[in-house]
């Protein structure tokens, strides 16, 4: 066999295997959007292609009772929200430090740092809501203080986050801190004016990827705002479940999927370059 | 302390209000985080009543607690198959997007998918797939002249669950495989190719040794993950009354706590799997030693 015929052969294999697998792994959302438009009487039907398509199972999403979609929309947005803003802030504040100023103890404190990584996050969960109980912020009502205990944490911080700015901002040149110092900018100045704005490309991933996780995440909530209305989307798609096994709908269960991963669906077509970096960046310069 | 600013006189106070979140975390979060945890598991307590001294009760309890055990094999079996499982399918993605082909962008985009999406919304999905009467899988099944299986009931529901956690786990592991591949420098294969060494050789001695680094991360972030998942176990295996079909020991800890009101038994759970993760990422540290290769 040829050289020439070899790669053919091999291409070959390769858009196999590759195509194969893309299948599988877009498959289950194309039914959930397939399902999301069928008509409640064909919920469980086999074909790919609703017949005929309609909207039925959205309007009825939206103007279902016990569990009020747009609050949900809007208690996710708003956690996912600060929890970002927090993250972003505050770790960015503590990398800023790791990577350009000289103090005493540094190393250490970054060491100690990289270390909580290593620290599985469900030891942090009882002893958190203990705390929070005793503030009495357990339980209290959406949006306003019931949300409290699930952003709170993300404003002290992170090793991720942190670690994954300082890798960024440790590649920024140096000559711009002594200028900037020449021109007589103080240490938030530089933190503001000069290193925040350059780093723009990591804290965009950053961004996304703390978005994601407080968007996607089940467990916290669970914890703190296990009831409707007052919880988040994933909470509520799961209490939305557990009245679909009796006798519900799956035509409308899978379009509050689909809306419900929509929003990243679309972040994610746009900013492509921005999680896949991100990945790499804490992935590979370890 | 070669590198770096030096803060000048009462610059000192912004140091620290710039280091203020992160001390507070470090402190309280962290490190304070499992020092409670470790206090209340030798402690009583369903918060309602003040608690009572249990010394290591708990912990001798977990070794007795039918329950537990069983959550305990559950996540050791799930992990024992997950971390391989994700590991060695998002290589072989990775190494086939690495080839000089067409359409890559679009592959990664499919592959990536499920990391993007909430476990919740995609688990009500496989719940459809799943199941046993009207699910899409025995439909293909009978229509190949199969018998149906009962995919989430309790004898195969462990598999069931891997599968979906596996499938919601690749795109990551490719994305870091393929960063480890673009890396190794193309000379390499091209000494190999006139030595006459072929494709396969060319992997296992090229490839392979030069992403061992790529390999040991991955490996440490899936075992992680491995012993942290909940959501699809959650989503797919509930029955009623909050009961699971495949416990696993976060499921348990977060039953003991927020269904039962222990939570110092919670809180051993919790301490016993945090030594559990720990040993193993000796474990994979002391391997990293002896078989990870930098240059």
């Amino acid at each position: 066999m040829g050289k020439r015929a070899q790669k053919r052969l091999l291409d070959l294999v390769t858009y196999t295997w590759l195509a194969a697998g893309a299948v599988l792994m877009v498959l289950p959302f194309l039914w959930m959007i397939s399902t999301s438009f069928k008509p409640p009487a064909q919920q469980f039907s086999k074909s790919l292609i609703p017949d005929p398509p309609t909207l039925r199972n959205y309007i009825e999403l939206f103007s279902y009772r016990d569990i009020h979609f747009p609050i949900l929309f809007l208690n996710s947005t708003l956690i996912s929200g600060l929890i970002t803003v927090g993250q972003l802030l505050t770790c960015a504040m503590g990398a800023f430090c790791f990577a350009v100023v000289r103090f005493k103890g540094r190393d250490l404190l970054f060491t100690a740092l990289l270390l909580t990584l290593l620290i599985p996050f469900h030891v942090t969960l009882i002893p958190q809501f203990i705390i929070f109980k005793a503030l009495h912020l357990v339980g209290q009502r959406a949006p306003l203080w019931g949300t409290v205990p699930l952003w709170l944490p993300a404003f002290w911080g992170g090793a991720f986050g942190t670690f994954l700015l300082r890798q960024y901002f440790l590649t920024i040149p140096r000559d711009l801190v002594d200028a900037a110092r020449v021109d007589g900018a103080s240490l938030p100045q530089i933190f503001w004016r000069v290193y925040l704005p350059l780093a723009k490309p990591a804290l965009a991933a950053l961004a996304i990827f703390t978005f994601q996780g407080a968007w996607n995440d089940l467990l916290h909530p669970l914890i703190y705002m296990p009831a409707a209305p007052n919880t988040t989307l994933t909470v509520g798609l799961s209490l939305f479940q557990t009245q679909m096994a009796h006798g519900g709908k799956f035509t409308v269960l899978m379009a509050g999927a689909f809306v419900s991963i929509l929003p990243l669906v679309l972040v994610f077509f746009f900013a492509q370059r921005q999680f896949i970096q991100g990945i790499a960046l804490t992935g590979v310069k370890r | 302390m070669e590198y770096g600013l030096r803060p000048l006189g009462r610059e000192k106070i912004w140091l620290w209000l710039l280091l203020a979140p992160t001390l507070v975390g470090l402190i309280f979060g962290a490190f304070g985080s499992v020092l409670a945890t470790t206090g209340l598991s030798l402690m009583e307590w369903d918060l309602l009543t003040p608690p009572t001294w249990a010394g290591l009760r708990n912990y001798v309890e977990l070794f007795t607690n039918e329950r537990f055990l069983r959550s305990l094999s559950n996540t050791v079996k799930f992990s024992a198959m997950y971390v391989p499982g994700v590991v060695v399918l998002s290589l072989f993605v990775a190494v086939l997007l690495n080839r000089p082909i067409r359409g890559v962008s679009l592959f990664r985009t499919c592959y990536f998918l499920p990391c993007v999406t909430s476990a919740v919304a995609t688990a009500l999905v496989w719940n459809l797939i799943y199941g046993k009467d009207t699910g899409v899988l025995n439909y293909l099944l009978t229509r190949l002249g199969l018998r149906p299986v009962c995919w989430l009931c309790t004898e195969n529901a462990l598999y069931s669950v891997v599968v979906v956690n596996i499938w919601g786990a690749i795109g990551e592991g490719m994305i870091v495989f393929l960063a480890g591949l673009t890396a190794i420098p193309r000379e390499y294969y091209e000494a190999a190719e006139i030595d006459g060494a072929n494709r396969v050789q060319q992997f296992f001695r090229i490839t392979l040794p030069l992403i061992t680094p790529s390999i040991f991360f991955q490996t440490l972030i899936s075992t992680i993950n491995a012993f942290q998942a909940y959501d699809y176990i959650y989503m797919l295996t509930r029955r009623a009354g909050g009961e699971s079909t495949v416990p696993v020991v976060v499921f348990s800890i977060y039953r003991n706590a927020w269904h039962f009101s222990n939570y110092g038994g919670a809180s051993a759970q919790a301490i016993e799997l945090t030594v559990i993760v720990a040993a193993l990422m000796a474990l994979y540290f002391w391997l990293e030693k002896r078989f990870v290769v930098y240059e």
